[in-house]
């Protein structure tokens, strides 16, 4: 069974969520429960009426130097979407705690990843200076 | 200056933990070079032409004594005893073993240093005027900003793995000795009509292969938003910039091919999402970063007093006079001056230092200048608190190690990259040219009068050594396997900035001497008056010194 990372646990997955390109999904008629894949280039704008509806979001790391989809994430987060958002693809370990940090809380990793080894990325640090997912007020609002 | 607290130092801490587990994957072979590539770079390591080399951040040029002991040591024990200074304030060793680095940025963690983000595509340190909060013509010290901008910048989740590298400079005085304009961000503090300091925002600007001076897209913003702006500015930069070509990946490629109004739109719907949320930045957080940046301890000097004794020493020892009044400036306060240690001296690679000097100077700074020594991006030192009447003690002192070469500002005053002798990007050596024009013109009485001219050195495309904003620019090129210079006249770095124009084919390296040698007899010949070579450039063109360079170089 598939397995990934999320909510900062190791799960397995029985179904996989059906993940349409941007294109497609915006075809659809029903959005409810839906997941869509978003990679980087598109335009996040279709997604925005439809938050509260839609289910998963992925956001792709054709390559992992590729930096949209941390905007892509952070964005979703600050227009107030809850639902699960899901890194896929090339990514690497040490990227997790700034994905994190944007908002994504699932890590579908292509390729041989480890994901316990990745798991243990994701506490790499435990103070920030910015406002971000985990830490909404930044440092200099709480330095004591 | 900035002291770290708590946070801060976990912060920094937690960073050398992380990329001393980074290490140890790569050489075990679990991360490949791709993967280690920016995960290294983001922490200050490229590897070289010889060897890897590691940019150590200098946070708006300002290091106390304890850091400048530490990096001495640093040298002796990982490096060759020696550092660079680099052109954006941050500080170079050229030798350090790739394995040895997490312990080097433990070391530095030490001393509330690091080497975080001195690399790669990523927010690079904020640079800002040497002689911040004493500058006599500073309207607002620019170090509480670039404080709060390096607070946020770093480790900043979603601007990590940007198109391309990024740099900010702060400016807060009428001349700008921060080159805002060759900046990503520039920022120039100024007054509203009500007197109350806030932001104009450039952007856009930068040298590399294509030199831009940046655009304003922001005449005056309250400061509070200062994060909140920054922050829309770089997403519009993170999703819209190119990514195909790295030559055409910096945002000024981007601000272009918008143009400078739809860049401006972009930014401020991206804004209004932002602004004033938690990112807003609140008079506490001013005044807690305005809290490190307060006076030092002044003695109450009679100004008048120590101007005449200090008269009387110059004209006793017309060599200290001579130093005076070239390597020192004006200091806002009476009765001080602001001190700047050359470190281009004659057969010395311009910007580098040895470990003893690092320590003399931390000595010298903790005797006469409270302890704190600053980096400037023209690649010399600054003792920037110093009483009048400890001059000649602190000349004699410099004098004697040869760190008294009294020319800044003048023509051996060279700007110049590490270039092909270190850099593995380069493609031609920037040095050896750089030490052959410090020799030809060693006559210090015609380089006097010559009057302020920078020339400045870049071994490739990337300008390192800003060449594009030198009076005179020197840039090193590929030539089917030769090494040839191509030569620009006419780029400025004030707030009249503006980009060389390039004088036409390029030269062999030991031809340098003499194609500038032609150039300085065209502005002597040509100039009116009190003229600065800037001045005559800008009145005559670039025609004359075209002319005679060519006519005479068959």
């Amino acid at each position: 069974m598939p397995r990934l990372i999320k909510d900062g646990r190791i799960v397995e997955e029985p179904t996989a969520p059906m993940l349409h390109s941007l294109e497609d999904w915006q075809a659809l008629t029903d959005k409810t429960g839906t997941a869509v894949q978003l990679e980087p280039g598109d335009d996040l704008s279709p997604l925005l009426p439809h938050l509260g509806s839609i289910e998963v979001v992925a956001v792709s790391f054709p390559a992992f130097m590729d930096g949209r989809c941390f905007s892509y994430a952070r964005e979703l987060r600050e227009r107030g979407y809850t639902g699960e958002i899901r890194a896929v693809g090339h990514f690497i370990r040490d990227q997790l705690t700034y994905l994190s940090r944007v908002g994504v809380n699932a890590f579908a990793p292509a390729g041989d990843l480890d994901l316990d080894d990745a798991l243990g990325s994701l506490a790499d640090f435990t103070e920030f200076y910015q406002a971000s997912n985990n830490e909404p007020l930044p440092l200099f609002r709480r330095r004591t | 200056m900035y002291v770290y607290d708590r946070h801060d130092q976990k912060i920094v801490d937690e960073r050398v933990a992380q990329y001393r587990g980074q290490t140890e994957r790569y050489l075990a072979g679990e991360l490949t070079d791709e993967e280690f590539l920016p995960l290294r770079l983001q922490n200050g390591l490229y590897v070289q032409r010889l060897a890897p080399m590691l940019r150590i951040a200098v946070p708006y040029g300002l290091l106390n004594t304890r850091q400048l002991r530490a990096l001495a040591a640093i040298s002796r024990t990982y490096d060759k005893g020696y550092v660079h200074i680099s052109t954006r304030q941050n500080v170079q060793i050229n030798w350090p073993e790739l394995a040895e680095v997490p312990d080097i940025l433990a070391e530095l963690a030490a001393v509330q240093m690091h080497a975080i983000q001195t690399s790669g595509n990523c927010i690079r340190n904020t640079t800002t005027d040497q002689f911040a909060g004493v500058a006599a013509d500073e309207l607002a010290d620019p170090r509480p900003y670039c404080e709060l901008i390096r607070q946020w910048s770093t480790l900043h989740p979603e601007f990590a793995f940007l198109p391309r590298k990024f740099k900010i400079a702060v400016c807060g005085s009428r001349e700008d000795r921060a080159a805002i304009h060759a900046h990503d961000i520039g920022i120039e503090l100024v007054p509203n009509d009500a007197g109350v300091i806030g932001l104009r925002v450039l952007v856009g600007g930068g040298l590399g292969r294509t030199p831009v001076i940046g655009s304003e897209i922001c005449p005056w913003l309250d400061r509070r938003h200062m994060l909140t702006y920054l922050e829309a500015i770089l997403r519009v930069y993170n999703q819209h910039g190119r990514r195909d070509n790295k030559y055409k990946a910096r945002i000024k490629i981007l601000v272009k091919a918008m143009g400078v109004d739809a860049f401006r739109a972009a930014v401020e719907r991206e804004w209004q999402a932002v602004k004033d949320g938690p990112t807003t930045l609140t008079e506490d957080a001013f005044e807690y970063a305005e809290s490190f940046f307060t006076e030092p301890a002044y003695r109450e000097l009679d100004g008048a007093d120590e101007a005449r004794a200090l008269d009387r020493q110059c004209a006793d020892e017309p060599i200290f006079g001579n130093w005076v009044a070239r390597n020192t400036c004006e200091h806002r306060v009476s009765g001080y001056r602001s001190v700047t240690i050359s470190l281009k001296a004659t057969g010395y690679p311009p910007g580098d230092i040895t470990a003893e000097n690092l320590e003399l100077l931390a000595d010298l700074a903790d005797r006469y200048s409270f302890g704190e020594l600053r980096t400037t991006h023209q690649q010399n030192l600054v003792l920037a608190d110093v009483a009048a009447s400890d001059l000649y003690t602190l000349w004699q002192a410099l004098q004697a190690e040869g760190l008294a070469t009294p020319n800044i500002g003048y023509l051996t005053d060279v700007i110049c990259c590490p270039g092909g002798d270190y850099c593995s990007l380069a493609n031609a050596k920037s040095i050896p040219v750089a030490e052959a024009l410090q020799a030809r013109f060693d006559d210090i009485d015609y380089v006097y009068d010559l009057g302020p001219l920078d020339l400045n050195i870049s071994g490739c495309m990337n300008a390192c050594g800003h060449h594009h904003i030198g009076h005179i620019g020197v840039l090193g090129v590929d030539k089917k396997g030769e090494e040839f210079y191509q030569v620009s006249l006419g780029g400025s770095q004030g707030k009249d900035a503006s980009i060389g124009k390039i004088l036409g084919p390029s030269f062999r390296q030991d031809d340098m001497p003499d194609v500038i040698e032609r150039i300085l007899n065209t502005y002597v010949s040509l100039r009116e008056e009190e003229e600065s070579f800037l001045d005559t450039y800008r009145r005559v063109g670039i025609e004359p010194f075209k002319e005679r360079v060519y006519a005479t170089a068959d």
